[in-house]
């Protein structure tokens, strides 16, 4: 029968899958908050089934939080973007000094 | 047996889509594989009972965020080629990092299972006379109703940063004016002349 386990490996791999992307893709930022949108899914992943397999709901209630962030981040995080490319015409991120302002 | 042909199914393509996620050449591809994550990840959740997230997940990660990542990709003018130099070395360190929280994990998995967490007293225990949305909404609406509150606050200011962020006023539109084109009366705009015979109009 499947156990919570099988849930905790799977998020696990998926976890350290997501902080493996950010930093084999270290220039590309799409991809980087791409990578970041995976480890949340893994977390999202861990306290479902903490929650499932320990009969308490709050883990769910906070899986919806931890979902709302994720969106804002990834909105914010695009913005961002955009207006980085539109001021230089790229998006390498290996010297964002620029941002200091 | 049909829950675990169903885990294993899930599983494997939410490991494998996750890894052509991180390694796919091309964004778009990188995009679609994050989307078939996210929809095998909510087949995860229905596995375990937890349908209110399952569906959250598909409608804001692949409704909203997947469409977001997909409109600034194609958006976007960006030589990808360029910025994948580098792959290799990072990647030698990337792998380092990863083993580490392997390892770490490891760790954490066995003291974990070394003794029992026993929880007392849950929070908010699951009722079987009540279907999951249901007893979600109870939570969220009574018990949890200020940090609920919050995260549509956090969602607001999510929406006017990206807003404020990524607007310009662009200088060459001609935008309407409302206020100033419902004021103008026939008097301001026209001109009636009296027009001699064999002269040109003076304008």
């Amino acid at each position: 029968m499947i156990g919570l386990q099988h849930y905790l490996v799977v998020s696990a791999i998926l976890f350290v899958m997501g902080v493996l992307g950010i930093f084999i893709n270290r220039k590309n930022i799409i991809i980087i908050l791409m990578a970041v949108e995976l480890i949340l899914l893994a977390v999202n992943i861990n306290l479902v089934a903490f929650s499932a397999y320990l009969g308490d709901l709050v883990g769910q209630v906070f899986a919806m939080f931890v979902l709302t962030v994720a969106a804002g981040e990834a909105a914010i995080g695009l913005a961002i973007l955009v207006i980085y490319f539109r001021g230089r015409g790229t998006i390498a991120v290996d010297d964002v000094n620029r941002m200091k302002g | 047996m049909i829950q675990a042909f169903a885990f294993y199914l899930f599983s494997a393509i939410v490991i494998l889509s996750g890894a052509l996620t991180i390694l796919s050449r091309n964004p778009v591809h990188s995009v679609l594989w994050l989307i078939l994550a996210f929809f095998n990840a909510a087949g995860l959740m229905v596995l375990v009972g937890a349908e209110f997230v399952a569906m959250l997940l598909v409608i804001v990660y692949v409704g909203a965020v997947a469409v977001l990542f997909l409109f600034v990709v194609m958006m976007l003018d960006i030589d990808f080629a360029e910025l994948r130099s580098g792959f290799v070395r990072y990647g030698l360190f990337g792998l380092l990092i990863a083993l580490v929280l392997v390892g770490e994990m490891i760790v954490a998995g066995g003291a974990w299972s070394a003794g029992s967490i026993e929880l007392a007293n849950r929070a908010a225990p699951v009722s079987a006379d009540l279907s999951n949305i249901e007893a979600m909404g109870a939570l969220i609406y009574t018990k949890y109703l200020y940090i609920f509150e919050a995260a549509g606050l956090v969602l607001l200011v999510a929406m006017i940063g990206a807003i404020v962020l990524t607007h310009r006023e662009r200088k060459d539109t001609r935008p309407q004016n409302i206020s100033d084109q419902v004021k103008r009366r026939p008097e301001d705009a026209v001109r009636n002349v009296n027009q001699p015979v064999g002269q040109g109009v003076e304008l």
